[in-house]
């Protein structure tokens, strides 16, 4: 007790014997991070936790101006956009770090994948991390239709229509999500709900397993740097983190940049009765999918074309998430470039398909 | 704890089976109003046979469409580039975007995942897998009428 009085004075010993601090501390001091070529990686986890800070945080303050309702929502943020001091610069913030959040996830996401940070004993840590990069994408997609605008109106339509692509359930499923059998004001409060709530509560769950996992597990060494024999480490607190702190400012003075020279647009207020307007996207990390719906027939062997994309990405998703169980080579430590070239090919079609989202002309 | 002593249901036998079924009808009573409660209810389907719009014939232009409001549901009034009147269901049949008429092509054509449709509404290229449901059109005076197909 007078060794750490002397140490930290004595307000963190009062606190320490009622809350347990030097517990704290000891937890903090024991945490070690692997130092190898692929290291740059471990830091993306970390982006992604700050980002999603960032979100809550300007989110909230959105909280205080936005009015859910088909009647409202548009003009409320024409309101904060043009009237409240600073409006536009939280709301581009809040807009940039979303789509920043979701680089920053894929990127950790196929890193883990490439690097085989999913061998055992971490299978739930990667089934934990699928669960975020689910709530990370329907954050986005119920996000998206809150400004209550033409582009999202119609990607909600189509989104929603997806689901009700889904055998069997998918009528129930659609008319459950969208509050009623069409796009109205019913969805957008049941977005809303869904955005401030809903998914709040359930990051809430899943990022704290994660996190308390990555603490038990500690960092993941690729077994490529593994083979080579032990790493050497380096303490997290505080030379790691103050790397961390480096790259979150860097992330700051990136999404002011954004924010100011390339604010969050709102376009034109949804109209049910108005045509889809030429040149309608999703977010692009919705982009790839979009975009393989549109070089889908209408019918492939019997079955509606939209059915079989819309199987074929559930099924793409639930292997993505199995991969830990599946890939038997790496669980046993072993080289497994069939599941190397996997990802590698999963890389490739994501871009391929996005870069011709963006290029491939919307009219032919 | 055995379940049962020479045929007869002990006393932490029966407790437990109270408890649980207990626990187990306390929660099916909770969330089967949870759950009717996310369903939302149905709405009357807007009975309107037809409907008279608001457009006059001589505003449609051969070679041009618009969309109009039939019921709850978006339709398309089209003039053919031969002058002849025909409406038509707004709702794409590929994911339920908006469709509009393009005067380039000729025909009709939904924006979100490039549906083409040809003047009678059916389905020639793309994703879409069926045609759009085709309306009746009366021009009564100066007056369009639209009204579902028997």
């Amino acid at each position: 007790m007078a060794v750490s009085e002397t140490r930290h004075g004595r307000l963190w010993t009062w606190l320490d014997q009622r809350i347990g601090l030097a517990d704290l501390e000891k937890l903090a001091r024991k945490k070690q991070v692997p130092v190898h070529r692929h290291g740059l990686w471990y830091y993306f986890g970390g982006m992604t936790l700050f980002l999603f800070v960032v979100q809550v945080a300007t989110g909230i303050l959105l909280l205080l101006y936005y009015r859910p309702s088909a009647e409202e929502a548009y003009e409320s943020i024409q309101f904060l956009m043009a009237e409240v001091e600073f409006g536009w610069l939280i709301r581009s913030i809040h807009a940039w770090s979303a789509n920043l959040m979701i680089l920053a996830l894929f990127v950790h996401l196929f890193s883990a994948l490439l690097l085989k940070a999913y061998r055992p004993p971490r299978e739930v840590t990667w089934l934990s991390g699928m669960a975020l990069l689910g709530v990370a994408l329907a954050f986005g997609f119920t996000g998206y239709l809150l400004p209550w605008n033409e582009l999202a109106y119609f990607a909600t339509k189509v989104g929603t229509e997806i689901t009700g692509a889904v055998p069997l359930v998918g009528r129930f499923l659609l008319r459950l999500l969208r509050g009623g059998d069409e796009v109205t004001g019913a969805t957008l409060t049941r977005f809303y709900g869904i955005h401030v709530a809903v998914l709040p509560a359930l990051v809430t769950l899943a990022l704290g397993l994660h996190l308390y996992l990555v603490q038990k597990h500690g960092m993941s060494v690729p077994p490529g740097v593994e083979r080579e024999g032990a790493p050497r480490f380096t303490p997290f607190v505080p030379n790691f983190l103050l790397r961390d702190v480096v790259g979150w400012l860097s992330a700051v003075a990136i999404l002011a940049a954004l924010a100011a020279f390339l604010p969050a647009e709102l376009g034109k207020k949804a109209d049910p009765f108005a045509p889809a307007p030429v040149g309608i996207k999703p977010e692009w990390y919705f982009m790839f999918m979009f975009q393989t719906l549109k070089y889908l027939p209408s019918h492939i062997l019997g079955i509606e074309g939209e059915i079989v994309g819309v199987v074929g990405f559930g099924l793409g998703g639930v292997f993505l998430l199995l991969i830990p169980f599946l890939d038997r080579r790496a669980a046993r430590g072993q080289p497994s470039p069939l599941f190397t070239w996997i990802g590698i090919a999963l890389i490739v079609y994501v871009l391929v398909l996005t870069y011709l989202g963006y290029t491939a002309s919307p009219t032919k | 704890m055995d379940q049962t002593l020479e045929g007869h249901t002990t006393r932490r036998g029966f407790v437990n089976w109270m408890l649980g079924t207990s626990a187990g009808a306390f929660l099916l009573s909770v969330l089967y109003p949870v759950g009717r409660y996310l369903v939302p209810p149905k709405v009357g389907e807007s009975t309107a046979a037809a409907v008279t719009l608001a457009i006059k014939p001589d505003d449609v232009k051969p070679n041009s469409g618009q969309v109009f409001k039939f019921g709850s549901r978006p339709g398309i009034l089209i003039r053919t580039p031969t002058g002849e009147l025909r409406a038509f269901s707004a709702v794409c049949t590929h994911l339920n975007c908006t469709v509009q008429y393009r005067p380039d092509l000729s025909h009709i054509w939904c924006a979100c995942h490039n549906g083409h449709f040809d003047l009678n509404g059916q389905n020639i290229v793309g994703p879409p897998p069926r045609p759009l449901d085709g309306f009746v059109v009366n021009t009564r005076g100066n007056q369009i009428v639209v009204s579902k197909s028997a």
